[in-house]
């Protein structure tokens, strides 16, 4: 499979982030043509292509918007997700600080068609402030050229976004918890029901896209849906943004249509693993997608592929782990980030992530227990599905998934009281642990 | 009181002192009253709040703490609150150059502990700590979205990509 450049058109440009030359590549045509038609008939396009969020869960896009009642009493609000924390992913700091203004069209077409109210936000995660100027000076372009404002081109349709920064918490990357914190709050997930579609932002029906997502319907609006659904196969359709890091020759952000082999994108287009060395693990989806072993990773990066070899596409974020990497310190070191991203706000998860932690830790240091492995997938048991959000869900990915496929690993440790002789520990463990 | 955790709420040097009250200068006030009118409530305005009291105050006090809950109408419990559940808003002074090492597992598996010991023991901090001369706080801190050029090193507000501990040396020399 050839390699596309869709989604990344503009990024190699001299000025990509320029309104200039993002109109001179036939940008805001798709916004143009959109605020020409009804919203009705945009969802329908959306729903047509078969686009499904990049976010992470996949979810169909047109029919979120779908589900938005029409003259709710509180005003709709669209809310764009850059809070991209999951460890692996990075393709949407790449589209937001190298071509803005194709997120924006996005958004100007995903905020007609759900009838926003005239102020919707981009919530980027703090870490991004380079990514957050870069938008704050693309939406005053915008705002001087009349795409963003009052009557937006000459349709009579009002609309305006606010750069919202958060501080730092991967739990405002879910959508309810991203909710919580525009509304000034901690960003502790919400019960749902009533989902954001009816209830959301400030009492109001909201929406909650993805960057990657949004920057997808300009390019249905300009192409349609026939065009879109090209890529990939049914159900799991359009270009795709696959984000390969960990220890792999060539690492990146590379634009496939969906459906890539793992093993074709890794050994053919990033140049494998170092010299010398063979695989040991991929991790397809983001830190919360259950690893899968050198042997299972001739598979299509989709949705359901993925979904029924029981991992996920998540977040498109591939980590390659070579037979150098330790797979118990690679899951210590996951455990520690969901222990301590953990909102505290269901004890499973708030306490269940600690001791998922601690246990690796004790492995890790020689102390574990014959009976270690089977407490800690006890212990999986007992956090997932039983908290509000999918923090919980995602965090016993990685464990449930590594005791499953190397357990002889974990005994070795537990026996031996050290590493596999060719794998190497990448911290001293005489240093004192950060607090949470 | 002595054995109380360092990050204890009730800690004494959590209660603000009144004869250090704070206030904006008159360019952040207006970015303050502008910031308001982007929001439908006052309670939203608080993120951006705080990241403005950072920039101009270096962080986030317990007098910051009043002075932004009386701005918004908010209790200083609900401000305590959300400074102390998000990480960006710092709860103690930071140096002059906040060293953020990220260690997850990208960066990791590219030698970031390597940086981020190396720090520690250079600068002769603990983890999270400051240096006596205040120039440098070294911290390791989660993923920051950029593992294809790990490992990343965020100085301030902005990330080092493709950091050694070689690099992170010659950093450091071009700074003192």
């Amino acid at each position: 499979m050839d390699p596309i450049k869709i989604l990344t058109a503009n990024i190699d440009k001299p000025n990509s982030t320029s309104i200039d030359v993002y109109i001179d590549a036939g940008g805001y045509k798709a916004a143009e043509k959109a605020l020409k038609m009804k919203p009705d008939e945009i969802t329908q396009i959306v729903k047509d292509s078969e686009l499904r969020g990049r976010g992470g869960a996949g979810f169909p896009t047109g029919a979120k918007w779908g589900f938005v009642p029409k003259n709710a009493p509180k005003p709709t609000y669209l809310l764009c997700n850059a809070d991209e924390s999951e460890p692996g992913t990075f393709k949407d700091r790449l589209l937001i600080e190298k071509d803005p203004h194709l997120m924006i069209e996005g958004m100007i077409i995903a905020g007609y068609a759900i009838s926003s109210n005239p102020m919707s936000y981009v919530y980027i995660r703090g870490e991004f402030y380079y990514g957050a100027m870069v938008l704050e000076k693309a939406l005053a372009e915008c705002r001087e050229r009349g795409f963003l404002g009052k009557n937006i081109f000459g349709s009579g349709f009002d609309f305006d976004i606010t750069v919202a920064r958060g501080a730092g918490a991967y739990i405002c990357g879910e959508e309810t918890g991203l909710i919580e914190s525009i509304e000034g709050k901690r960003g502790q997930p919400r019960v749902k029901p009533p989902f954001p579609a009816v209830i959301g932002a400030f009492g109001g029906p909201t929406v909650v896209q993805n960057v990657e997502t949004l920057t997808c319907v300009p390019l249905i609006i300009n192409n349609g849906a026939e065009w879109f659904k090209s890529f990939g196969s049914p159900k799991n359709t359009g270009p795709k943004l696959y984000c390969v890091s960990g220890t792999v020759k060539k690492p990146g952000v590379y634009e496939f249509p969906m459906g890539i082999t793992i093993k074709e994108l890794v050994f053919d287009h990033c140049g494998g693993v170092p010299d010398g060395r063979t695989l040991k693990a991929v991790i397809p989806g983001g830190a919360s997608a259950p690893m899968l072993t050198a042997d299972e990773i001739d598979i299509p990066l989709n949705f359901d592929a993925l979904m029924k070899a029981g991992s996920m596409l998540g977040s498109a974020g591939i980590i390659v782990l070579d037979d150098s990497v330790c797979i118990v310190d690679a899951v210590w070191r996951l455990s520690k980030f969901f222990a301590h991203e953990s909102c505290g706000q269901c004890t499973p998860c708030r306490e269940g992530t600690n001791w998922l932690e601690s246990i690796l830790d004790r492995i890790e240091r020689g102390g574990g227990r014959a009976s270690d492995p089977d407490l800690l997938l006890d212990m999986s048991d007992n956090i997932g599905g039983k908290s509000l959000c999918a923090l919980g869900d995602a965090a016993i990915g990685p464990v449930i998934s590594s005791v499953k496929k190397f357990r002889s690993e974990y005994m070795h440790h537990i026996e031996q009281k050290s590493c596999l002789p060719e794998t190497r520990r990448y911290r001293r463990l005489e240093m004192p642990a950060a607090a949470h | 009181m002595a054995d109380l955790r360092p990050d204890n709420p009730y800690a004494p040097d959590r209660f603000p002192d009144r004869e250090r009250r704070v206030e904006f200068p008159p360019d952040a006030k207006e970015k303050f009253e502008y910031i308001l009118t982007r929001y439908p409530t006052k309670e939203a305005a608080l993120l951006p709040t705080l990241h403005l009291a950072q920039e101009v105050f270096g962080w986030i006090s317990p007098e910051v703490v009043h002075y932004v809950g009386s701005l918004l109408d908010l209790s200083p419990a609900t401000v305590f609150g959300v400074v102390s559940f998000y990480n960006m808003y710092n709860q103690k002074p930071v140096g002059k150059y906040h060293l953020q090492v990220c260690t997850n597992l990208s960066c990791m598996v590219n030698r970031a502990y390597d940086i981020y010991e190396h720090l520690c023991e250079k600068l002769d901090v603990q983890p999270g700590q400051t240096t006596a001369d205040g120039r440098y706080t070294v911290a390791e801190v989660e993923c920051l979205g950029s593992c294809d050029t790990a490992p990343v090193v965020q100085i301030n507000n902005d990330y080092h990509e493709n950091m050694s501990v070689e690099k992170m040396d010659a950093w450091i020399r071009s700074r003192s």
